[in-house]
């Protein structure tokens, strides 16, 4: 087993990326971005690989796109102003002033489920992630692969409303039995 | 009338173990659905003593939260500090001064000692032997005397600092440290006598509640627990932090499954510990306990990071999400215990009921650090 191998099964399995991260500086060593719907052929790469699960939780991205606009408008903004300058300083006239360019609705910000796997003989700790729309968090349960997430998805339920479609038993685990709220979404107010 | 009559063939009832009870060990609720004495179904209810720490991760700064991580796993609590202390380390790229590094080893190993030793009296406890209780204690009192001395705290330890740790020791401590593995491991036979050759103990604990390696792999079980099922998995050694690469130490490992052998584990690792307390009190080396630049206000680079350590439950693993700011984005706590608990439905199926309070004992659990 190593680390490359597991790299090109993944890839082949329909993952969106697969990266290599930095372990001494991440503390992970592969880095896996795949659609809800390749989810489980990831995961299925993974235990046959023999790793077994560490943990699963969420990132709630609330806000994100509204960031990546605002870096994308200051970007562009710095680039026009720039391009003045560079004018100015060549002696030329300025160029026209070119429109800002249309803002569309902003696209929907994402919940991310984040799968931990480790193994007990490689040091290969992967970590595979994917994104849902906030609307609708549905992303496929991978309990029937390894019995251990029932318990972390029904955590990951708790806290981010992430729901695990075919989870046998998605009730509260640690929130009580009839918790409506989910408190670790950016939004949530006790 | 005619209802109770009709008996049905294979008629089962509802038996509810806890929150309060002594056998869990904190408040674990364990509904069971009991065949006369077998159990045919066992589900654990968490969230008792939930506070949701990762929430508190997410509103106050990285520093903040320091004192946090010594109140999950309270039997253990300086390797929850050190694995935290690591991550931030890790993400924010501090080098720490060794002999700080060498404090922290032997003090998160004497505490894991601690928590050995405690887990040891309460598991015979649970087994109705009261007396090694006792024992247990009274050679736990001297590391909690010890620690006291460096740390301020005998149980929920904040001792780990961002770049080091906040005190030094005094000159008692090696004297004293030393004296004390002198004293366990004059003990440590008079325990194997008193109760691991004990015929009754070994009767309870040998082929009772077995656990194989593809079970632990399944449900992500480790420490103790997967060394007990023939997986040689720990995390000083599988990925090394700190210092202990230059420890010589060794892992022990027990293929049966059984519940005698993840007592086995334990009570060889304390001896391991021991070993590795003795050569890091050897190695000292002079000098600060802190780095110098490390800043009033940490803002680790934008990114993740995931740091993982052994605990003496397992590995705990530390994931922060920073948006480079001062406060972490997430923090997600991976606690040993949860996981390893998570076995315990399927791995209690079709046992007697006092085999399987054996069982859960020999897991080891400490709810704070499942409930976080």
């Amino acid at each position: 087993m190593n680390c490359g191998a597991i790299k090109e099964n993944l890839a082949a399995s329909g993952a969106q990326a697969v990266n290599e991260t930095e372990y001494a500086r991440k503390g992970f060593a592969l880095d896996v971005q795949v659609a809800p719907e390749q989810l489980l052929a990831a995961v299925s790469v993974l235990d046959a690989a023999g790793f077994f699960i560490e943990a699963i939780t969420g990132v709630d991205w609330l806000g994100e796109q509204a960031a990546l606009r605002k870096e994308a408008v200051a970007k562009a903004a710095a680039a026009a102003k720039a391009k003045v300058e560079a004018a100015a300083a060549a002696g030329e006239e300025p160029p026209p002033v070119e429109p800002a360019a249309e803002q569309g609705e902003l696209a929907e910000d994402a919940l991310e489920a984040v799968y931990d796997f480790n193994h007990y003989e490689a040091l290969c700790r992967v970590t595979v992630r994917t994104r849902v729309p906030r609307s609708k968090p549905e992303v496929p349960t991978i309990s029937q692969i390894y019995s251990g997430a029932n318990w972390h998805e029904r955590e990951t339920h708790d806290f981010f409303g992430i729901i695990f479609v075919g989870h046998p038993c998605l009730v509260p685990l640690l929130l009580p039995e009839d918790a409506d709220y989910h408190p670790l979404l950016k939004d949530f107010r006790p | 009338m005619s209802a109770l009559i009709q008996s049905q063939a294979n008629e089962t009832f509802v038996l509810n173990l806890g929150p309060q009870h002594p056998a869990t060990h904190g408040v674990l609720r364990v509904k069971l659905t009991m065949d006369g004495e077998y159990i045919v179904e066992a589900e654990p209810v968490l969230g008792y003593i939930h506070r949701m720490h990762e929430k508190m991760g997410e509103n106050r700064t990285w520093a903040q939260f320091l004192p946090n991580t010594g109140r999950m796993d309270y039997l253990h609590a300086l390797a929850f500090n050190h694995g935290y202390v690591s991550l931030v380390e890790r993400a924010a790229g501090l080098t720490v001064p060794e002999r700080a590094e060498y404090l922290r080893v032997i003090t998160s190993e004497l505490n894991r000692v601690s928590s050995h030793l405690l887990w040891f009296g309460a598991f015979i406890l649970d087994l109705g032997g009261f007396s090694p209780l006792l024992y247990a204690f009274d050679d736990r009192e001297h590391i909690l005397d010890l620690l006291e001395s460096v740390t301020g705290s005998r149980l929920t330890y904040c001792y780990f600092r961002f770049g080091g740790v906040y005190n030094d020791i005094d000159d008692n401590f090696v004297p004293g440290a030393r004296a004390f593995i002198k004293r366990l491991r004059e003990r440590m036979p008079m325990y194997h006598n008193l109760v691991t050759k004990n015929i009754i103990l070994m009767k309870r604990l040998q082929e009772v509640g077995p656990i194989s390696a593809e079970m632990c792999r399944k449900y992500g079980a480790t420490g103790p627990v997967c060394r007990g099922s023939g997986i040689n998995f720990d995390v000083r050694k599988h990925e090394p932090y700190s210092i202990y690469p230059e420890m010589d130490f060794e892992v022990p490992v027990y293929e049966q499954g059984d519940s005698m052998a993840r007592y086995m584990v334990r009570m060889d690792e304390i001896e391991q510990s021991l070993r590795i307390v003795e050569q890091a009190l050897d190695k000292l080396p002079e000098g600060p306990v802190m780095a110098e630049k490390v800043p009033k206000i940490l803002k680790p680079p934008k990114g993740d990071y995931y740091h993982a350590v052994e605990t003496a439950r397992g590995s705990f693993g530390v994931r922060a999400v920073s948006d480079g700011s001062n406060t972490p984005y997430r923090l997600k706590l991976r606690s040993p215990t949860f996981s390893n608990l998570s076995l315990f439905g399927e791995a209690c199926r079709g046992m007697l009921l006092p085999d399987a309070l054996a069982l859960m004992g020999s897991l080891d659990l400490v709810i704070p650090e499942i409930d976080r």
